[in-house]
């Protein structure tokens, strides 16, 4: 079973409108590079050299990788990963 | 009429057109709303300002709205109350409470917001708003929206207090108590609204319900007398409120309202989910989430949308940072009602204690015109009280029994 990738609005026009897209086991960085080789320009969307960017949230079995080890969190095969821009709310 | 330009990313850069969208699509920065400043210049005078009725909508050139405002035509326009009884127990003697526990109609400064978002909905042509709450928004959303006419889908943590339950229930929306913490709320939300085209304030609306915050620091600016005052304190979830308020002072410079800006900003965390003031503490721009637990849970937000805005802005003007536990919030709260007879909510009680934990700590100087801004009515969040009050004096309808209870007291 492969990775299941939750793309979110702002990145659905480099997938070709898809919500969802498959991704290969390994670590976030590695899912998002492969993901750059089928959708070119993903990368640089959400990673600046190797790091994600500030405003991206990304999330594993909806765990927020930030409690994990960031771009190096291992992701498996049939793991659910979402990309989720950064919300506002409170106060 | 508006002077509005566009959206802009605040990190990159690229520019927007007015449009219900939040993100860059290149490098995932939030939008913020960029204004014609020399439009407005000129054309928002203080006596045209001071013409108009006691509301937030007086300062309509400075928010993003095309036409005539829809939505919240009473909210805004809070007492600033001079807190002489606090200050001289703070040994501060120019002390201020913007007291948004009164705004119209529900209590608590996301009226603000909310006036907003649901003005540009309307515009937009949205007939079903939502959002995600920690509680006071999800009021002001069930509240404004019944009022005009609109759908609404209100998604909550299901820990909330009974309470604010209630009071969003009682306007008659669709309300969604969801098994997991705010930011779990928040991450459900963004995959609810790719999928349904609906206002979410918070959301696909962000960038201009966040501009409605900054009516509050117009109207410190204003109520002080046209002068920004010394030193604020905020409370801080996401960091928007600290944000929008800086933006609010020097947008009044930038449009020749007031001459100067010489205010030190101070965030307000409570410590069991204090991402922002430890970043600021440790002087650092990286945020760190948490999970948060605290009884301030209209700050319960471990990962916030701001928080790097927000030490930017601390450390440009000069401020700090201040985190407390709860058992201080509550003293805090009790204090300020004690004092001033006002009865903020947790998040009140956060920032009055970090306030006396700068103030001790000298961050903020005795001398310094220092508002602080409290935000939601302690109404809304009692439970965080009960058992720290005293009890009341159970008698007899006598007077015998009265006068038994009145020797208790007198000889307390």
């Amino acid at each position: 079973m492969p990775v299941t990738v939750k793309i979110p609005v702002p990145l659905q026009r480099l997938t070709q409108g898809k919500e969802e897209v498959e991704g290969e086991p390994g670590t976030i960085i590695s899912l998002i590079n492969s993901l750059d080789q089928k959708y070119p320009g993903f990368a640089e969307r959400i990673s600046e050299g190797g790091k994600l960017r500030r405003f991206v949230n990304i999330y594993v079995n909806e765990e927020d990788v930030r409690f994990k080890k960031n771009e190096e969190t291992e992701v498996r095969d049939g793991d659910e990963v979402s990309i989720v821009p950064a919300i506002a709310g409170g106060i | 009429m508006g002077f509005v330009k566009g959206l802009k990313c605040r990190e990159c850069g690229r520019e927007y057109s007015v449009d219900p969208i939040y993100v860059c699509e290149f490098c995932f920065g939030p939008l913020e709303v960029a204004y014609d400043y020399n439009g407005i210049k000129g054309v928002l005078t203080r006596e045209k300002i001071l013409s108009r009725p006691q509301n937030l909508w007086r300062y309509r050139e400075l928010l993003p709205i095309d036409g005539e405002p829809t939505s919240g035509l009473h909210s805004g326009f809070t007492p600033l109350v001079r807190a002489d009884k606090l200050g001289s127990y703070l040994g501060m003697k120019r002390l201020y409470i913007k007291d948004d526990t009164v705004t119209h109609p529900t209590l608590s400064f996301k009226d603000r917001v909310v006036a907003v978002a649901l003005s540009k909905a309307r515009e937009f042509g949205f007939n079903t708003v939502a959002c995600a709450s920690t509680g006071n928004l999800a009021h002001s959303v069930s509240a404004h929206g019944a009022a005009g006419g609109f759908k609404r889908f209100i998604f909550i943590p299901a820990t909330l207090e009974k309470s604010k339950i209630i009071a969003s229930l009682v306007y008659g929306p669709n309300l969604i108590a969801v098994d997991g913490n705010y930011d779990d709320v928040n991450r459900l939300c963004s995959e609810v609204a790719n999928k349904y085209k609906w206002a979410f304030v918070n959301i696909n609306i962000r960038p201009f319900y966040a501009e409605g915050s900054k009516t509050h620091g117009y109207e410190i600016v204003e109520q002080l007398g046209w002068r920004s005052p010394d030193a604020v304190v905020v409370p801080c979830a996401s960091g928007s409120l600290l944000t929008k308020i800086w933006k609010s002072f020097k947008e009044m410079k930038e449009v020749g309202l007031i001459h100067d800006v010489n205010t030190k900003v101070f965030a307000a965390q409570a410590t069991g989910c204090s991402p922002i003031s430890a970043a600021i503490k440790a002087g650092v721009d990286v945020i760190k989430p948490v999970k948060p637990n605290t009884i301030a849970k209209s700050l319960a937000i471990g990962n916030p949308a701001d928080g790097y805005y927000a030490t930017q802005v601390v450390k440009e003007s000069g401020g700090h940072g201040a985190d407390v536990p709860d058992k201080e919030i509550i003293e805090a709260i009790k204090l300020l009602a004690r004092t001033e007879g006002i009865f903020g909510e947790t998040a009140g009680g956060v920032t009055l204690a970090s306030a006396i934990r700068l103030i001790e700590s000298g961050h903020i100087d005795r001398d310094a015109l220092t508002v602080l801004c409290i935000t939601g009515n302690g109404l809304k969040t009692k439970e965080a009280v009960v058992g720290h009050t005293g009890e009341p004096y159970h008698i007899n309808p006598n007077l015998k029994s009265f006068e038994e209870a009145l020797e208790k007291i007198n000889s307390k």
